[in-house]
């Protein structure tokens, strides 16, 4: 079985020196930064050739991550995708609960190369806070996440389940007080303490060599499925689809395909209330071009050049931008982005809880949701492999909301209004 | 006296070359477009250039300023929500140069972008700007603006920190014009108790580099402070304790900016 370290072993699909995947990537940030993200970069470079560190990478993947990660046939959930084989890759099971791990385990051991003593990290829905507070623990690092004030409230279990990990969880009450506002200030932080912490970046974006390290970090997921199908069925999948925020999961799944020209790569952004609507966070169906925390890349702006508020009901895909990988392949058409809006993620949640026992997480249903969709197109014979990038425990609470299937007045904390209104009219 | 038409770059250079005939630091005064509102931005760079600045760097407001501390972000989250337009900025800057102030502006890159790079350099020029400062712009991506900036004779105007390498020094300080901006500590925007003595050590690294004029901030906020700064540097940077001191009004203004100029002429009655 494939190993984690054969994610970092280079492929064809490289940006240029200075992290250009086309006219997206590169770095867009203050030159106070330029030299430590010089040295991550350097640091990277050699880590990818150095045996010890891979062979301590995959101990720690299978080990402790718990990797591989199976795929599993959802034979129920195919009923309502117009009979297509559904497989999920089953994310969700790593140690932490989701993908997330994969990068921060890479990125830990790479802090420690650098002989720096102290992580910080930035986080929508909290699991790359949990992989982080995780992997600080583990190798025993000084641990500080920065995390959107509105975030820390509708995923309160993620917020304590990072200071369990013994991590500080800084709630940020500047902006829209969600992720890009904790990458703002992740930032910050770093910027003044940049000798001794390393910034564990959590998504395929960022200034280079962020976007392609991340990426490499999460290659293994692709690189397994790619085998489980091929064993297992003889033949490659038709489509590979994930949810797509800043777009880890997507990158990690889509890579080891992008060769494989008969497999369609399709990538589901969080349409909210729908794109019309103005309230969304598809960067890539909805925004411009633009450079936000570091890189060129799809953004959602408005005429000035400011970034906009976005909206979704899941916390980690709430976010304007997107990883520059995917701007360069959305514009090349060797993958496309299709919106999925908060109420069919939240039917496709359903209908997986109900079909297959998992509980996935509400990022994760939207790639569920975009599969249904795709199923029905593509029909009984085609077979969608779909990265089910994380599980729903931190959900749980916003879900029992949208589906009214808790005394709303037993519940801790005020709801958003918009689902206020909702509980109760919809059925599990 | 010749009659040839000056830029922008050119006139920048006065500033530095009348501050250095007076045996003094020019003195740099920061304020962002758009707060309280565009109007009071308007009075608060004009009485920062009556008290004694010699050069405004009007701030464009933007969303996410990853380099900037409390007090800026508040400012310009406040000139946002009261709607201020990149516009606007080029307006304030085209009142102040109309009277014969002298400005540049102080921008994140993406605003720019969106507004287009050429065009951003060809209305700046006609408002009368001198330059921009680009705090997440650094000169491996910013061909594109270097064409336009030289069209135009402004002055592309880079950052150097103290964690930029001599090769990095040696880049950026080819590309700027104008003066170089040298950061003077590892942090962001914000007032601080004590100058760093980082920043003595970034402007001698920089100097055998270039013969720019070098112009320190972040972090000055008393007359004392800019008197320190003034002894070894060309040029000293106020932001963050004026933007403070914006939100008294424009006495408040006009006190801190007089402490500033006596504290770059070697002045300063201290604190």
């Amino acid at each position: 079985m494939t190993s984690a370290s054969q994610g970092l072993a280079g492929t064809t699909h490289e940006p240029d020196e200075r992290g250009h995947f086309g006219p997206y990537g590169g770095r867009f940030m203050p030159e106070a930064l330029i030299a430590a993200v010089d040295e991550v970069a350097a640091e990277y470079e050699k880590a990818r050739h150095d045996p010890e560190f891979l062979a301590e990478l995959d101990r720690l993947q299978r080990d402790y991550a718990g990797r591989p990660s199976p795929v599993t046939d959802a034979r129920r959930l195919s009923e309502h995708a117009g009979g297509a084989r559904i497989l999920l890759k089953r994310e969700d099971l790593n140690h932490t609960g989701s993908h997330k791990i994969n990068n921060v385990l890479g990125q830990a051991l790479l802090t420690q190369r650098m002989g720096k003593t102290r992580v910080i990290a930035e986080t929508g829905a909290g699991q790359h806070g949990v992989a982080t507070a995780t992997a600080a623990a583990l190798l025993g690092l000084e641990c500080m996440v920065y995390m959107g004030e509105v975030d820390t409230e509708r995923q309160a279990l993620n917020v304590a389940r990072m200071r369990l990990l013994g991590a500080e969880v800084v709630p940020v009450t500047t902006g829209s007080r969600t992720l890009k506002d904790a990458l703002n200030e992740a930032y910050r932080d770093w910027v003044s303490t940049v000798g001794h912490t390393h910034y564990i970046l959590g998504t395929a974006a960022g200034p280079h060599p962020f976007p392609k390290m991340v990426r490499d970090f999460h290659r293994v997921i692709g690189l397994e499925a790619r085998e489980q199908v091929l064993a297992a069925y003889g033949q490659l999948p038709d489509a590979v689809v994930a949810c797509v925020g800043g777009g880890s999961n997507a990158i990690g799944i889509f890579h080891p395909f992008l060769d494989d020209a008969g497999v369609r790569l399709v990538g589901y952004e969080a349409a909210g209330d729908g794109v019309e609507t103005g309230r969304h966070a598809a960067s890539i169906t909805g925004g411009t071009p633009g450079a936000l925390h570091g890189a060129m890349s799809y953004l959602l702006q408005d005429s000035d050049g400011q970034t906009l508020e976005t909206h979704s009901i899941s916390a980690g895909l709430d976010y304007p931008g997107v990883g520059p990988e995917h701007a360069f392949l959305a514009d090349a058409g060797r993958a496309t982005y299709e919106p999925v809006t908060d109420a069919e993620a939240m039917e496709a949640f359903r209908l997986l809880c109900r079909t297959e026992g998992i509980i996935p997480a509400i990022e994760s249903a939207h790639a569920i949701a975009g599969a249904l969709r795709l199923g029905t197109t593509l029909g009984p014979d085609a077979t969608i492999l779909v990265n089910l990038s994380g599980r729903g425990d931190k959900d749980v609470d916003t879900a029992a909301r949208w589906f009214g299937v808790v005394d709303p007045e037993a519940l801790p904390t005020e709801a958003p209004e918009d689902q206020d209104a909702a509980s109760g009219e919809r059925e599990l | 006296m010749t009659t040839t038409p000056t830029t922008g770059i050119d006139r920048l250079g006065e500033v530095f070359t009348t501050a250095k005939a007076e045996d003094r630091a020019a003195l740099i005064a920061y304020l962002p477009a758009g707060y309280p509102t565009v109007k009071g931005s308007l009075g608060m760079l004009t009485q920062a250039l009556d008290a004694g600045a010699d050069l405004v760097e009007v701030g464009l407001p933007y969303s996410d300023p990853v380099l900037d501390g409390p007090v800026i972000q508040h400012a310009v989250d406040t000139a946002l929500r009261g709607g201020v337009r990149v516009r606007d900025t080029l307006e304030v800057v085209e009142q102040l140069a109309a009277r014969g102030g002298r400005a540049v502006v102080m921008t994140y890159w993406n605003p720019v972008l969106r507004y287009g790079v050429d065009a951003f350099a060809r209305d700046l020029a006609a408002a009368g700007g001198l330059g921009v400062i680009t705090p997440d712009l650094v000169p491996d991506e910013g061909a594109g603006w270097l064409a336009a900036a030289g069209r135009e004779g402004l002055a592309p105007i880079f950052l150097v920190a103290p964690s930029s390498t001599d090769e990095r020094i040696a880049a950026t300080t080819a590309a700027t014009r104008g003066f170089l901006y040298a950061a003077s500590t590892m942090g962001v925007t914000g007032a601080r108790d004590a100058v760093s003595d980082t920043a003595t050590t970034l402007v001698d690294r920089a100097r055998s580099h270039t013969d720019l004029p070098i112009g320190v901030g972040l972090g000055v906020r008393n007359g004392a402070q800019a008197g320190e700064v003034a002894s070894f540097a060309d040029g000293v940077i106020v932001g963050s304790a004026l933007v403070s001191a914006a939100e008294h009004g424009r006495a408040a203004i006009a006190r801190l900016t007089t402490e500033l100029a006596a504290g770059v002429r070697g002045q300063h009655t201290g604190r």
